[in-house]
């Protein structure tokens, strides 16, 4: 767990000092291991697609009282709900989010300069689920131009609290791989997001469809984790040859609620831990 | 002088050794801090210097602040700095867990690891409206020891960058225009929301606040800077905003300076304007509370303006903890009080601030996160909506000498005379004999009547009686010029309070202020006359005797 997350710092250095110098090695943290800077072929990439499927009725999600800001209510055409479980009409499960856990070369992967977005419109996070490289900056806008604070709870990471008062957005970071990190707003106790962090790209999140997909993935045995707030997270091993798409399912059942109760933060560290990279642990 | 000792067998010694001497036989120091020898010893004590054997300094592996953290911290923060040690679960909030590394008071940026002067600041001052106290008593040694330990709970301290305070600068001069414009921010950044339009802590998400471990915790009243847990100076409130409170809602508004919305002036009026919500010192408790004596009617209303004039006197509350069930989480810290009679009747003026008037719908979930917060082994919360209540208490009867009934309701044998209010049914009178027990007593006689007035996080509440009491021998005439006990309680029932769940005072002393009688006033013109006409009287004497003489 340590060499990982002084690794990922090193990174930070790194990446901000070379621009991204692409033959450049690292040396690795207490270790002295070197990192490659990671070069995919794209004669022998694969992918890993799949759908995240949903058995049995969901529960309805807890619906929102949101009459002390008018200005956020006026935002929703009804009754605003958590988005707690959201399944899609094709019996998929939105918000799941999608990685490859374990199998990835021990290779340094280049972070994307552009923003990942989250935006607080309707006193609601959107997206709900974001995803994200170490270093990468998430722009959190506030949209709503009423008071929000920000408050991301990690335990491997640093978190903030930062206040939002106005139309404005704030760039912030984290250093290490982290799935995932709760995001509250305790102005509007309903309001909360999850970030999940990762030093590589290999992520995804179900969307509309349910359908997720994890391209540029050079050959090689993975294991892939789904990651749900309310349901948990499920893994799978595929193994994807040269130019090959596998297909993964995940299936999720109403009954087997894995999580902690609801608008809980999810622990990593609780009695949940198996949803946990190892590393992390 | 030497005095030989010698002892022979297995034992265990625990604590400090001090002293000089010699110690033969075999002993290993275990990690807990205790010695265990065995052997025969001859230890020869011929004067006791100062010298410091520690169980710490014997163990070369054991971190030289331990034995300070685990005699003094641990049975808050826990051995192992999770905060969860055996008085953890009495206290809100909970004691800080170091392994998190994620510390409330800082001069650091949100998120950011203190600096050693931020743990060093904390132990020196403690942390007011907590169970943090100030550690003065440890050596400037013990406290760099402790705080170097306890930054070995966590990982972080040895993987980030080292901390660097803010420039935080110094407060300005609080004028009336800063002020007035810091009143203007705290509208438009809305600190409201959480800590109220009047500053009490009663805004809307309020109720709904938790900290970091999901417990409840309560927007600071900003009218008590006393309570503030990171202090209550301008400069203080400053810091807070700036860095935020990290491990509660409580934000940084930084990043609003550092996106060019705010500038750091206008941040320090905020604090000005904070700052000049709470008195200019911090309100000793006065022990005699003196009842002006006034022309005409008491003012029976809350709001009569009659009550401006009249100095209120601070009664700190603590949460009930003698009796069973115990209350660590009370809402209510404190009580003013103003007094006014006018020789046929008392008034009481009681001011107390509650962010809640309850039953209030908004705080019923409120009620039951902190109940299960406080783990109420006690007793189970009470079913059905509870209202806000206060009791006044006095003694049955007046008593000459130091014997005052116990405080908590009196006993069996001395039983005390209440006026209990609540916010749904009024006043009545009761006699208690002991915490859970009340006998109401029929309103004929002297009745106690009270008015209440609920807003923007206070409640006042004027109770009223007859000085005169016709069943004496369960009320007493109150007299005047005397210091009569009187004691304090109160309940938030949105905070599940209600019987043995409340605040608590011990005995104060009422006085009615006695009139100034007219004889003060008659006495030396009387005398002057007297003396007047005396001088008159001798003179004429002494005229009529000369001219008798001639």
């Amino acid at each position: 767990m340590r060499t990982n997350r002084i690794s990922a710092s090193i990174l930070v250095f790194a990446l901000a000092g070379c621009g991204g110098g692409g033959e450049q090695t690292q040396a690795s943290g207490d270790s002295g291991e070197a990192k490659a800077a990671a070069v995919v072929d794209p004669a022998t990439a694969g992918a890993i697609t799949g759908v995240v499927r949903f058995e049995g009725t969901a529960p309805a999600n807890e619906a929102i009282d949101m009459s002390a800001e008018p200005a956020c209510a006026q935002k929703h055409p009804s009754t605003p709900t958590k988005q707690t479980v959201i399944v899609n009409d094709n019996r998929t499960l939105r918000n799941t989010f999608v990685y490859v856990k374990e199998g990835l070369p021990a290779q340094r992967w280049p972070t994307p300069t552009e923003p990942v977005v989250l935006d607080q419109t309707g006193c609601e996070y959107v997206p709900h689920i974001v995803g994200v490289q170490t270093n990468q900056p998430i722009a959190i806008r506030n949209s709503d131009g009423l008071l929000h604070n920000v408050n991301a709870k990690p335990t491997v990471n640093r978190g903030f609290n930062t206040g939002q008062p106005t139309n404005m957005t704030t760039n912030k970071t984290f250093t290490s791989a982290e799935v995932m990190i709760p995001v509250t707003c305790e102005v509007h106790g309903w309001m909360e997001s999850y970030i999940g962090v990762l030093d590589h790209p290999y992520f995804a999140i179900t969307g509309p469809d349910g359908s997720f997909r994890i391209p540029n993935l050079p050959p090689g045995t993975y294991t892939i984790e789904a990651w749900h707030e309310r349901y948990g997270t499920k893994t799978m091993q595929v193994t994807v040859a040269a130019q090959e798409t596998k297909q993964a399912d995940f299936t999720y059942s109403a009954g087997a609620v894995a999580m902690v109760p609801l608008g809980k933060p999810f622990d990593p560290h609780g009695q949940h831990a198996e949803g946990v990279p190892a590393e992390h642990r | 002088m030497r005095t030989p000792w010698s002892c022979t067998g297995t034992g265990t010694f625990t604590g400090t050794l001090r002293g000089t001497g010699s110690l033969t036989g075999t002993g290993t120091f275990t990690r807990t801090g205790t010695f265990t020898w065995t052997g025969t010893c001859q230890l020869f004590l011929f004067l006791f210097l100062f010298l410091f054997v520690t169980p710490a300094s014997a163990s070369a592996q054991e971190h030289p602040g331990k034995a300070t953290y685990d005699k003094w911290c641990a049975e808050c923060h826990g051995s192992e700095g999770r905060g969860d040690g055996p008085a953890a679960a009495t206290m809100l909030p909970r004691p800080r867990d170091f392994t998190q590394a994620r510390y409330q008071i800082r001069t650091t940026a949100s998120g950011a690891l203190p600096t050693d002067a931020d743990l060093h600041r904390i132990l020196k001052r403690g942390m007011p409206g907590t169970a943090m106290p100030a550690w003065t008593k440890l050596s400037r040694a013990e406290r760099d020891q402790v705080i170097a330990y306890i930054k070995t709970f966590s990982r972080f301290f040895a993987s980030e960058p080292a901390p660097a305070a803010l420039d935080l600068g110094s407060a300005p001069r609080a004028t009336d225009e800063r002020i007035e414009a810091g009143r203007r921010l705290y509208e438009r950044i809305e600190c409201w929301k959480c800590h109220g339009r009047d500053g009490r802590g009663d805004g809307p998400s309020a109720p709904t606040q938790e900290d970091e471990g999901g417990n409840p915790i309560r927007p600071a009243n900003l009218r008590q800077n006393w309570m503030f847990n990171g202090g209550g100076t301008a400069a203080d409130i400053y810091g807070r905003l700036r860095t935020g409170i990290d491990g509660t809602p409580m934000p940084s508004f930084s990043d609003l300076i550092d996106a060019g919305l705010l500038t750091e002036d206008s941040l320090w009026n905020i604090a000005l304007y904070v700052r000049s919500l709470s008195p200019e010192r911090t309100p000793e408790p006065v022990e005699v509370i003196r009842a002006e004596l006034v022309a005409g009617d008491v003012p029976e209303a809350p709001d009569d303006a009659a009550w401006d004039r009249i100095e209120p006197a601070y009664v700190p509350l603590v949460g009930q903890i003698i009796a069973r069930p115990r209350w660590f989480a009370p809402t209510v810290t404190a009580v003013w009080v103003q007094a006014m009679h006018n020789g046929r009747d008392v008034a009481l003026r009681l001011s107390w601030d509650d962010p809640s008037r309850s039953p209030d719908p908004a705080w019923e979930e409120w009620r039951t996160r902190i109940i299960t917060a406080m783990e109420p082994k006690d007793a189970p919360p009470a079913e059905g909506p509870l209202p806000d209540a206060f009791t006044v208490q006095f003694p049955t009867r007046l008593q000459d000498g130091p014997n005052l009934p116990y405080f908590l309701n009196g006993d069996s044998r001395n039983p005390v005379y209440l006026w209990e209010w609540r916010s749904d049914t009024g006043v009545r009178e009761a006699i208690a004999r002991g915490i859970h027990t009340r006998e109401p007593l029929a309103q004929d006689g002297a009745p106690v009547r009270a008015q209440a007035r609920f807003a923007d996080g206070q409640w006042q509440l004027v109770l009223r009686r007859t000085l005169a009491a016709q069943d004496t021998a369960r009320r007493f005439t109150m007299p005047t010029g005397t210091a009569m006990p009187i004691a304090f309680f109160a309940w938030d029932g949105s905070n599940g309070e209600a019987g043995g769940r409340g605040s608590i005072s011990s005995w104060y002393f009422l006085h009615l202020n006695e009139p100034a009688t007219a004889s003060i006033f008659i006495a030396p013109v009387v005398a002057a006359g007297f003396t007047a006409l005396l001088g008159i009287i001798l003179v004429m004497r002494a005229q009529k005797q000369y001219r008798a003489k001639e």
